[in-house]
């Protein structure tokens, strides 16, 4: 008898579960655009994670009030990856199962990469508000993601820029904290210079975070005749060095990340801190766009938005904006359009290049002006 | 040759930082084998206490040398108190029970003493005042030499002076060699081991404020953890100078802060520490005493 009931109630479930999805094929195919939205919404990397959801809910009901995209509402599909690669390969087969031709996401860079082979096979375009590993969009690997954030390299590439175009200078000292922060970005510098064929890199160097004295480091940049420092680090050493070259009466240009570029530098640092370059992300404080969604989410959830919510709803934006511009679904025709228009997002007017970066999003080079970072046009 | 002098001149300076922190942790081993872990935050504290008082002095308009003198006197005093309170209530209660125990002891303390300030005061970096005057005949050498550096290396020579002649000429320094080499029959002959035991951390803990003092005019920030990577540096130099012995931690710290400048200045900077220990163990190999230590003989 028992045997027989365990059969019946089995059978009754296969019934249930495949008329479910019969309900939610016939219920969604035709009347909506599903968006997924993947990336890590628990534990302990959620905070990265949950504010790209809430922009793209905010987004997607702006629009769906407005009527939708090509008369169709959009469904957001929200699935967690929780940042882990291996987690979020079974976040893509979802999502991809479900009929999601769209995807925000994924958060961490890891986790983004190893998904993306599965959306690439389903031709799913993905974009991301925060994986910044600047190999996929420049391996080329991936046709099909796209990121509204600078990648890694972007900083290292503005410094060298700066460095060589508009300083002018020869011979470059690159120094960095030993910290995978750091170190990727002084990494980035050197090859950026020696590629640049217009200057050489004359030192490089790892420092001891937290030493008490970089005099001798210092005097080797002096020795080195270097006429510009890179530093990949953060603040604390870069205000000791500074320091110390100005006491040493080096005029030397430094140049560093936006670790440095924090105002505590400019209070540790003090009058030494005086004419400091330091790449930061573009202030988009002033964009009536960003204002607006910084708005809404304090009145609807009543706090800040954490990160990437700004690059989240820019995402969202961007490929709504490219379904309505393409006319169509279709990857190849939303591929090119992404591409093709320029969309006004809380970060600026940004599309995309043909590796998948967003232009007009990215880094700015800031310099210390009597006891504050000034943006450099 | 200009290169090599300036190295030279970076780790004698560098040195005598450590030099002057490692002080601190010999004469506390010396006298009852306890490895202080809270001195690095003693150091952190009178930083704290003397950026405190040079703000209140700045802000009522003094200036120059009177702010730098009373500010290192007030955390002088206020370490010295933090030292002393520090032995009372964790190390003196555990005096009897094995060696280990005091040792998680200070340990506790150091993290205690860590999250006070951390609390009490800020989690970032605060800036600290240059509270050494500009000096103008040091104008010129300034490219090697600033007034803090040459102030912390005068200050370290004449500490270690002072200390060497005091342990050998005064009472109290009589009594502090008695208590170090047998506490019991230091205490039948009629010393008052406690109180030597307690004068030994207020002298160590008046020292690593004045290093505190000097040290962060000298880097110009200050938080919290300072106290940390400095300690450990510092008992790294009392080590290899040979634990418990006075001049063993200046030459400790000198050769330390030597290693360090020549191994960054002549090979590179990555691997400043790496040499810095293999060092140590080197020296720990040949001389397991350290440099100036005489190996103890057990006592059975």
């Amino acid at each position: 008898m028992k045997k027989f009931d365990s059969r019946k109630v089995f059978g009754l479930c296969l019934i249930v579960l495949f008329s479910g999805f019969l309900f939610a094929g016939i219920g969604f195919a035709s009347e909506t655009i599903k968006l997924g939205v993947a990336g890590a919404h628990s534990g302990d990397l959620a905070s990265y994670g949950l504010p790209t959801v809430k922009a793209a809910e905010f987004v997607v009901k702006e629009i769906n009030a407005k009527g939708g995209v090509l008369g169709k509402q959009i469904e957001l599909v929200v699935e967690d990856d929780v940042c882990k690669p291996e987690v979020a390969t079974n976040t893509a087969t979802k999502l991809v199962s479900q009929g999601v031709k769209f995807v925000i996401g994924h958060i961490c860079s890891g986790a983004t990469k190893s998904a993306l082979g599965i959306y690439k096979d389903a031709k799913v375009i993905v974009i991301s508000p925060s994986a910044t590993n600047p190999e996929l969009t420049q391996s080329g690997a991936y046709p099909n993601f796209y990121r509204t954030i600078a990648s890694d390299d972007a900083q290292a590439r503005l410094e060298v820029d700066f460095a060589v175009n508009k300083l002018k200078v020869k011979k470059i000292a690159v120094l960095h904290d030993k910290g995978d922060y750091g170190k990727g970005l002084a990494e980035y510098a050197k090859k950026f210079i020696d590629s640049s064929n217009k200057a050489s890199v004359v030192l490089f160097e790892g420092i001891t975070p937290g030493a008490v004295d970089y005099s001798a480091v210092v005097q080797k940049i002096k020795r080195s005749g270097a006429e510009a420092v890179i530093y990949g680090g953060y603040h604390p050493e870069a205000s000791s060095i500074v320091a110390q070259m100005r006491k040493k009466k080096m005029k030397t240009y430094f140049i560093s990340d936006d670790g440095v570029k924090d105002i505590t530098f400019i209070k540790v640092a003090g009058k030494y801190a005086e004419g400091v370059y330091a790449t930061g992300p573009k202030d988009t404080s002033k964009n009536p766009l960003a204002i607006a969604a910084n708005e809404l989410h304090k009145k609807t959830h009543g706090s800040d938005p954490g990160a990437f919510f700004l690059n989240g709803y820019a995402a969202s934006q961007a490929v709504l904006n490219a379904i309505q511009k393409a006319g169509s679904t279709d990857y190849n025709a939303v591929s090119n359009a992404l591409k093709a228009h320029f969309v006004e997002t809380p970060l600026g007017k940004i599309k995309f290049d043909k590796k998948g970066d967003a232009i007009g999003v990215g880094f700015s080079i800031y310099q210390v002006q009597k006891g504050a970072y000034v943006e450099i046009k | 040759m200009e290169y090599f002098l300036e190295l030279l001149l970076g780790g004698l300076t560098r040195g005598s930082i450590y030099a002057l922190i490692a002080l601190g942790y010999t004469m506390v081993y010396g006298i009852i084998e306890l490895i202080n872990f809270a001195h690095g935050e003693i150091y952190m504290i009178g930083a704290f206490t003397a950026l405190i008082i040079a703000s209140v002095l700045t802000f009522h308009g003094f200036t120059g040398f009177s702010v730098l003198i009373l500010a290192s006197v007030v955390a002088v005093i206020y370490s010295a108190a933090y030292g002393y309170t520090v032995e009372k209530i964790a190390y003196k209660p555990l005096r009897q029970a094995p060696r280990l125990s005091p040792l998680i002891s200070a340990i506790g303390m150091s993290i205690f003493l860590q999250n006070y300030v951390l609390i009490a005061q800020t989690s970032d970096f605060l800036p600290f005042p240059n509270l050494i005057p500009e000096l103008p005949f040091l104008e010129e050498y300034s490219h090697i030499m600033g007034p803090a550096q040459l102030l912390i290396v005068i200050t370290t020579a004449v500490v270690t002076i002072i200390l060497t002649l005091f342990i050998k000429f005064t009472k109290t320094g009589k009594a502090m060699r008695a208590t170090a080499q047998d506490r019991n029959m230091a205490m039948l002959m009629g010393v008052n081991v406690n109180k030597i035991i307690s004068n030994t951390f207020i002298i160590g803990s008046a020292l690593a404020a004045i290093g505190g003092v000097l040290i962060a005019s000298h880097i110009g920030r200050i938080n919290f953890y300072i106290g940390f990577i400095a300690g450990i540096k510092a008992f790294t130099a009392a080590v290899l100078g040979g634990i418990g012995s006075i001049p063993g931690a200046v030459l400790g710290g000198l050769v330390l802060g030597w290693t360090e400048s020549f191994a960054t200045g002549y090979v590179s900077s990555d691997y400043e520490d790496v040499f810095a220990f293999l060092l140590l163990v080197l020296i720990l190999i040949f001389r397991p005493a350290g440099l100036l230590g005489r190996s103890a003989i057990q006592k059975v």
